[in-house]
């Protein structure tokens, strides 16, 4: 697929000619040079934007509108500063007209899962940078979406605080047969998280190579086995990130 | 607050300046009052406007003005609010209502609104319809411009965010378009309601209907000083119940909880 956006008086090829797949239950780390179009195709996949050529299909059904099935996690939280952290969590239940009560229990179970118990009356302001990602999560994950979206979630986070959510992401994803393309510039985070990492081109971007990731889980980032990984990622990714 | 104790400690003699200052003042007053340099008529005395206040409660024509001019203001300040929201969300949605009208918004909105007084006038009649009509004037452009803003500048992240958990349509709007527009709303509802109660004051002046400002009139008529000073008194103090309690208080709570910044609360205010 393409996109192409046009604006007054310039035209910006983000994607040409990218293909690719997701299995079902698969974990895809997507890398690749700033700019080269990864937040793109998360919008794409999301069905927030449309390509200008090609199409976005899942099970067989093109993508056309965004869908509670798949859910994007943006690179800044993007919670509802208006609403308590339990609120945001049942805001997708809400859309669903899940019956208050029932939509308070999950919220309190799903807030336990990311470790934010405690917090569900607390202002979006007073949490900080890591517990308001957690917090994005917990309303993804509220409306159980079969896809998940993630797009550089942990880029701004301290490495203490990425580390301790590498490892939530992972016990969550193994636990639920969820499917994750998860968006990211650091190729160790994608060694440490993905079953397949697609390397990204330079802009125009299309798909240039592919590492299966076989390793068991769970990862950490400091596990002998990533390091080699990751250079071999690097390796391809390299010689796109010196164009940029 | 990095050090609350030593902010408390500044805030004192704060306190003590503000009431040395306004206890001079009123010494000042009461001392060039009972010199009698001046005749009463051009110099009140604090005395002379305690008995007016006093006298206007007591005749109740001061409860009845109030009552007057506050019924004006919440009928012309409601029919701004309902107005002007809708207008500016109109502004903010509609691309072609936006370059069309809104460029009359703009361009009425260097008109004083009491320049309105003679048009509404012929249109109503010597009623209070007329007045209300200058109240809505007053109001209106800041709350439909301020409303326009606040959902223009709706981040696209939260339409997107909510977009993708299933909200859609009417919901988009009454569940996150809206909350997010709020804090900007209510600048403009607050600007808004400045400019009506001093819309409200000048068409009060200018002809007579039961109110604050057809109370000032008559204090000049009758050469009534303290009478004229007693009801500015009176219009000062429910201008700053509104505007600084009223108003401030809906704006730090909604600050608060949104998580803005204080410093920029009172930049605005």
């Amino acid at each position: 697929m393409s996109r192409v956006f046009r604006r007054p008086g310039r035209e910006v090829t983000a994607l040409a000619g990218l293909d690719m797949r997701v299995a079902s239950g698969e974990f895809v780390c997507l890398v690749g040079p700033s700019g080269c179009g990864k937040t793109t195709v998360l919008h794409l996949l999301a069905g927030l934007d449309s390509p200008t050529g090609g199409s976005v299909t899942a099970d067989g059904a093109p993508v056309t509108d965004p869908d509670p099935s798949r859910v994007l996690l943006f690179q800044e939280a993007a919670l509802f500063p208006w609403l308590t952290v339990s609120a945001n969590v049942e805001f997708g239940l809400k859309q669903k007209g899940v019956p208050r009560a029932s939509r308070r229990a999950r919220a309190e179970s799903l807030l336990r899962t990311v470790h934010l118990s405690g917090f569900s009356h607390s202002w979006v302001h007073e949490l900080s940078g890591g517990m308001k990602q957690r917090a994005a999560l917990a309303r993804a994950l509220a409306v159980d979406p079969a896809v998940l979206l993630l797009d550089e979630p942990f880029g701004a986070l301290d490495a203490i605080t990425r580390d301790r959510l590498h490892a939530e992401l992972q016990e969550i994803w193994m636990r639920q047969s969820m499917t994750v393309v998860f968006v990211t510039h650091n190729v160790r985070e994608a060694a440490v998280l993905a079953d397949r990492i697609l390397v990204m081109s330079n802009r125009p971007g299309r798909v240039v190579s592919e590492h299966r990731v076989d390793l068991p889980r769970p990862r950490h980032m400091e596990d002998p086995g990533i390091i080699p990984l990751a250079k071999g990622v690097l390796d391809d990714l390299m010689p796109e990130a010196s164009d940029a | 607050m990095p050090d609350p104790q030593g902010r408390e400690a500044a805030r004192v003699p704060v306190r003590l300046q503000q009431v040395l200052f306004f206890a001079g003042l009123l010494a000042i007053w009461w001392l060039l009052g009972a010199l009698r340099i001046w005749p009463s008529y051009i110099f009140p005395t604090v005395g002379g406007v305690c008995s007016a206040l006093a006298h206007g409660f007591g005749t109740s024509a001061f409860p009845m003005a109030i009552g007057g001019s506050l019924r004006r203001l919440a009928w012309g300040y409601g029919i701004a609010l309902a107005g002007g929201t809708a207008t500016g969300f109109l502004l903010a949605r509609v691309n072609w209502f936006k370059d069309t009208f809104g460029l009359l918004v703009l361009g009425l909105q260097t008109l004083p609104s009491i320049c309105w007084l003679p048009l509404a006038i012929l249109w109503f009649g010597l009623s209070e319809k007329a007045i209300v009509f200058v109240v809505v004037m007053g109001a209106f452009l800041s709350i439909a411009l301020a409303t326009e803003d606040g959902i223009r500048n709706t981040p696209r992240v939260y339409i997107e965010a909510a977009r993708n958990l299933g909200a859609g349509g009417l919901r988009l709007y009454t569940a996150v378009i809206l909350p997010s527009a709020f804090p900007t709303m209510v600048t403009g509802m607050k600007l808004g309601w400045s400019f009506a109660w001093r819309s409200l004051m000048a068409g009060e002046l200018l002809y007579a209907v039961p109110g604050l400002g057809y109370q000032l009139m008559m204090g000049r008529e009758l050469n009534d000083m303290p009478a004229v000073v007693a009801v500015i008194l009176l219009i000062i103090c429910i201008g700053l119940v509104t505007d600084r309690v009223l108003f401030s208080l809906l704006q730090r709570a909604v600050r608060s909880r949104w998580g803005l910044s204080q410093a920029s609360a009172r930049g605005q205010g």
